[in-house]
């Protein structure tokens, strides 16, 4: 798959300088992350691969500002959001960064539609705008007829797609996945990922997806990987 | 707040345990509360239709109109007081009711007034009387006479009036002669002489201070001069089974708010991965918390609705015995109750709420 040259923008969609997350257990500290260091382009996909447990949703959660680093720096968009308190990385992630979850996790009682405009809507974005915004995502990934579906009247394939138009309604700069591919089958997954490939790459906005399958990770523009919460040199 | 109504509108059958419990809960507490009304409004009826401004008992009454006395001298010393437009005599007897044509004798309260005050009309003449329309649902009609008391005292009924009752026994009013002479023939232990009374009705002038009107009423007779509030609350058993339901209707208040606390607090646990993937989406612990209020106090509002059309069933149903009176009072009380115990029972998930992780949606910071 392509493995395009990447367009290098003056501000990175990511950058993370010597990021460390230590978790304190009783008396020792667990190291998640150690001084980790990475730079991802405003329009670059980049795979995070590596085994469970080696702190690849350590890093990822840090840079959608999910989690605090407890040493290091972290610039999302240009933005320092190291010292950033929760109500701060709220309204941030609300407005910079979209997700997409291993288990999708959709709200079960909302259409496909209202899966999407309810992320504008807890963002002070709701109205008629962003549910065309919303039939929009749909239409272009494929779900235009799926709008008023519930998530259980849907297959896995097309929740998932449902929550990649969910991570993008917002149009972030940067799309975090966790796993997309997982609860899927070989064939369905090459679809997803291209999929998320296509519309990464036509929004111009960044992505990192974690995943251990790596057969996913030719569909990004750079493989990292990562173990026992080091980055490995590539 | 719209995720929240969505919800309870798309997923009904998940709120229907609380729903049912709730609905319960509210029918108890009006039930109770109309119970409440009805027994204290039965028992204060003869205070509250003079609509007097104080209610003077003697020195040794101990605020009890059987055990209190003022004379006609006193009533007319009280009107010299400053402040005092009038003073009206008052007594009652708790006797017996032969109604015609009823094998069972009614309850009665006999009040002897001396003049037209709040809802009381002019004393009838000797002889006559005015009949609680509880008598009614006794088999008493208009123009009929009923014997009074052991020594069958007659006295016919010339017109009704209503809520007039006193200890849940039905109001005959009489004026004072008749009321003295019905007394002093079943009650030849308790005479009330010619010019007595049990207790005076004071009404203040327009201009009066009523604290210092009230002193110089109590030091003139030596005894209490109570505001309606107190003279109900002074009448035997009144405090004591008021504060004995009060204190039942607050428990099944506190009960409603344990059973939304423990409902959502179980919603809250099994949607902490639900509520992870919107905080990390940039739901803010504010709106989840308010989404939670939402329906935890939309669910105790269906509720008091369909709590009210129970009741208003039930008081159908119920012999007319107990003495049910739904007051619109007691409604909002309860509507405000059941509001405010499922809002602070739904307040026991905030701190679950705040401390649910964003990342652990994605499985990470647990």
């Amino acid at each position: 798959m392509p493995s395009s040259p990447t367009h290098v923008s003056p501000t990175p969609a990511v950058q993370l300088e010597s990021v460390r997350k230590v978790y304190q257990s009783g008396d020792d500290e667990v190291v998640a992350l150690g001084h980790a260091s990475l730079t991802v382009a405003s329009d670059e996909i980049v795979a995070l691969v590596g085994p469970s447990g080696s702190g690849k949703t350590t890093l990822l959660s840090i840079a959608g500002g999910l989690l605090r680093a407890s040493d290091g720096t972290v610039l999302v968009g240009g933005e320092d959001i190291t010292t950033y308190d929760q109500k701060q990385l709220t309204k941030f992630r609300g407005n910079n960064v979209g997700f997409v979850f291993q288990a999708v996790n959709l709200v079960p009682f909302l259409t496909a539609t209202e899966n999407l405009t309810v992320v504008a809507e807890m963002n002070g974005r709701g109205g008629s705008a962003a549910k065309q915004r919303a039939h929009a995502l749909l239409e272009q990934l494929g779900l235009g007829h799926r709008k008023r579906n519930l998530p259980d009247q849907l297959s896995g394939g097309e929740r998932q797609r449902v929550a990649i138009g969910r991570a993008l309604m917002n149009e972030p700069g940067l799309v975090l996945f966790d796993e997309p591919t997982s609860a899927l089958d070989s064939k369905l997954g090459v679809q997803v990922m291209e999929l998320i490939r296509s519309e990464i790459k036509g929004r111009q906005t960044a992505a990192i997806i974690v995943t251990h399958d790596t057969r996913m990770t030719e569909f990004a523009d750079r493989t990292v990987e990562i173990a026992d919460g080091e980055l490995l040199p590539t | 707040m719209k995720l929240a109504l969505l919800e309870l509108r798309r997923r009904p059958g998940r709120f229907a345990v609380i729903g049912t419990a709730l609905v319960l809960l509210v029918l108890l507490m009006l039930f109770l509360g109309n119970i409440r009304s009805g027994l204290f409004l039965g028992s204060t009826g003869a205070i509250r239709i003079h609509e007097a401004d104080r209610y003077v008992f003697s020195e040794d009454a101990r605020e009890s109109i059987l055990r209190s006395e003022v004379t006609e001298v006193g009533l007319r010393e009280l009107e010299r007081i400053d402040g005092v437009a009038d003073a009206r005599g008052f007594g009652v007897s708790l006797l017996g009711v032969q109604i015609p044509g009823e094998s069972e004798v009614a309850d009665g309260a006999i009040g002897g007034y001396e003049a037209a005050g709040g809802r009381l009309p002019e004393p009838p003449p000797i002889g006559q009387g005015l009949a609680d329309e509880g008598f009614q649902d006794l088999g008493l009609s208009l123009g009929e006479t009923v014997l009074v008391g052991p020594a069958e005292v007659p006295v016919e009924v010339i017109g009704w009036i209503d809520d007039s009752n006193y200890l849940l026994q039905n109001g005959l009013w009489v004026n004072g002669e008749t009321w003295r002479q019905i007394q002093n023939a079943n009650r030849p232990d308790a005479i009330i002489g010619p010019d007595e009374w049990q207790i005076a009705l004071v009404d203040f002038a327009a201009s009066a201070d009523a604290a210092a009107t009230t002193a110089a009423i109590e030091s003139l007779i030596g005894g209490d001069a109570l505001d309606e509030r107190d003279a109900m609350f002074a009448i035997p058993g009144v405090p004591e089974q008021n504060a004995t339901l009060t204190a039942v209707i607050y428990a099944t208040g506190f009960v409603v708010a344990l059973v939304v606390a423990l409902f959502f607090a179980l919603l809250t646990l099994e949607r902490i991965g639900l509520y992870a993937v919107l905080k990390a989406t940039g739901a803010s612990d504010g709106t989840l918390v308010a989404g939670l209020i939402t329906q935890a106090v939309t669910v105790a509002l269906i509720s008091v609705v369909f709590g009210g059309v129970l009741s208003f069933l039930l008081g159908l149903a119920v012999p007319p015995e107990v003495p049910l009176v739904a007051t619109v009072g007691q409604t909002v009380f309860t509507l405000i109750a059941v509001v405010i115990a499922a809002v602070l029972g739904g307040l026991v998930s905030l701190r679950r709420i705040i401390r649910i992780e964003p990342a652990s949606a994605i499985g990470a910071g647990l």
